[in-house]
């Protein structure tokens, strides 16, 4: 009964500012919406049993991605009210692409019920007498070690893409080298001049 | 969740009984840990006061001892203003943020055997989680503003705690697999038996001298927590020399104390997490000194890392922005990454993992 009221109060929670996320009218009021519903979305997954899922979401997503969305929307100077003028022109073609997604997702619903897994033990989230972490690292590192290296690659080769693109040598730029900073000593950095008088060092 | 039979005379689906002593639990740690707090604050003062040749607060109560709670209401007693322009819910959410986040991460901390709200499974992800979370009310307070200086604090204090985050995490995971559990309590009573137990010397690997690798981890883990936590040498989001006051420009009375009391939570969190991490948590040093309770040896050890702490804001410059980038990324980052790899190889070729 107790898990009941809180599935139905997370999942409202997250379907709400789900919807906040589009209807705000400030960017940055869109993104915090956002972080309510990865919020309870991990409230959700606890509910499931998958508590290291949950702290994932909130680790990554929360922690780590939506700070960045954050940093960049709250740099942006456009003019907002004036971007959102043809917000509903838009509306014919976002009610098409949702009505999809909830004909599919009814569909998969259907499916997954007609294939006769009961929903407890479907969506159970451990095996018997394995915690939640030693499961998902079973998976990833003895079952699909390879998929998951694989992954990685394509993760490295994109971020190492990134680099690529926006590395720009400035050669005008005065860089700091540590290194070469701390080994200097008076040898090295002083140099006695004699000056004339009156006619300075001639620079 | 134990208990969950519909009972009482409210006939309510939660129980009571489980409701009422988790309520008493959470009230009789938040009380401890505030005033505690007050004295851990006035501790701050003194040592920065003592290294400066200062006295410090000295005049309310003896030695000072009240300051804390005369500031405490100098504060709460001030008018809030709340500036023209600014977002007015999120900048008055923004430090009740910071101020509900800095407490809920001490639910997993245990101070003493059995004496933890919630021992969680996942409890040293639940502390980083929160950790992690930390940047939002300084972030939000420093945009809600609509001023320039806090803006600049909150940008600052963005990046360098994504930043840091990265090697602490990576630290934690060196010390998860020596624990080979994610419980903080049985992280802590992996390291029982001794100071040459605890994973900041790790001598029971010997003949593998792993302590080559936490002790630099142990090092790298505490300077990332003065980072984490906006602290001296790391305190560029309120650089007073180029920000004023950083993301606090604006606030006042009781918001500026929820920020204040947030900050100083989140730095004895922080060393909390070494003392559980690395030094061993309720452990005595050695095992004849084991007759004081465990909670004093706990305490005593977050006080202990608390003067570090103070001692650092007193004798360290603060580091230039760019320092802060390069020390966390291409420093701190490589080191931990190594030190993850070698510990890592440790537990499998040792046979240390089960």
């Amino acid at each position: 009964m107790l898990q009941v009221i809180t599935f139905w109060i997370l999942a409202s929670v997250t379907v709400l500012s789900a919807f906040f996320v589009v209807a705000a009218r400030n960017p940055v009021r869109s993104v915090l919406w956002l972080i309510l519903a990865f919020f309870s979305a991990a409230g959700l997954f606890v509910l499931l049993g998958a508590e290291f899922l949950a702290m994932l979401l909130i680790v990554v997503y929360v922690g780590a991605v939506a700070v960045l969305f954050l940093f960049v929307v709250m740099m942006l100077d456009v003019d907002f009210t004036e971007l959102k003028q043809g917000f509903l022109s838009y509306l014919p073609f976002g009610a098409l692409v949702s009505i999809v997604l909830a004909t599919e997702l009814i569909i998969v619903g259907n499916a997954w019920t007609e294939a006769n897994v009961v929903a407890p033990a479907g969506a159970s989230a451990t095996p018997e007498g394995v915690s939640n972490v030693e499961a998902l690292g079973m998976l990833l590192y003895d079952d699909y070690a390879y998929f998951f290296q694989a992954a990685g690659l394509v993760l490295l080769v994109a971020m190492i893409g990134a680099i690529v693109l926006t590395l720009r040598h400035k050669p005008h730029i005065k860089r700091q080298n540590i290194a070469e900073q701390v080994g200097r000593d008076r040898k090295t950095a002083v140099t006695m001049q004699d000056v004339k008088s009156g006619e300075g060092l001639g620079e | 969740m134990e208990t969950m039979d519909p009972i009482s005379f409210w006939n309510l689906p939660v129980s009571v009984e489980w409701t009422l002593v988790a309520l008493a639990q959470i009230l009789a740690f938040m009380i401890v840990l505030l005033i505690s707090l007050a004295f851990l604050l006035l501790m701050d003062r003194k040592v920065w006061a003592s290294v400066q040749m200062r006295k410090g607060p000295n005049v309310v109560g003896a030695f000072g001892l009240l300051q804390s709670f005369a500031d405490f209401l100098k504060f709460v007693f001030k008018e809030i203003v709340v500036p023209a322009g600014a977002d007015r819910t999120l900048f008055l959410i923004a430090p009740l943020i910071t101020f509900v986040l800095a407490f809920i991460g001490w639910a997993v901390v245990p101070v003493a055997p059995g004496w933890v709200i919630a021992d969680l499974n996942v409890g040293i992800l639940y502390l980083f989680a929160i950790s992690s979370l930390g940047v939002y009310g300084i972030i939000i307070g420093g945009w809600a503003s609509n001023s320039k200086y806090p803006f600049l604090g909150a940008l600052r204090s963005a990046a360098q705690m994504v930043s840091y985050e990265v090697s602490i995490g990576f630290i934690i995971v060196t010390v998860l697999l020596f624990a080979g559990s994610m419980n903080l309590s049985v992280i802590v009573e992996q390291q029982a038996g001794g100071f040459w137990n605890w994973n900041m010397l790790a001598l029971h690997t010997l003949p593998v001298p792993m302590f080559l690798v936490m002790i630099p981890m142990t090092a790298i883990f505490f300077i990332s927590a003065l980072a984490e936590t906006n602290r001296p040498p790391f305190d560029l989001p309120e650089a007073e020399s180029e920000l004023v006051a950083g993301y606090q420009v604006e606030y006042s009375s009781t918001p500026y104390l929820l920020f204040m009391i947030g900050e100083y939570l989140n730095i004895v969190l922080m060393c909390a997490m070494t003392t559980i991490l690395f030094f061993g948590g309720w452990h005595a040093p050695f095992e004849f000194l084991s007759f004081l309770p465990p909670f004093f040896w706990f305490a005593a050890k977050v006080i202990f890392f608390f003067f570090m702490f103070a001692m650092v804001k007193a004798l360290v410059p603060r580091y230039r922005y760019d320092q802060l980038m390069r020390l966390g990324w291409k420093i701190f980052l490589p080191t931990s990454l190594g030190a993850v790899v070698l510990v890592g190889a440790y537990v499998a070729y040792s046979g240390a993992a089960s």
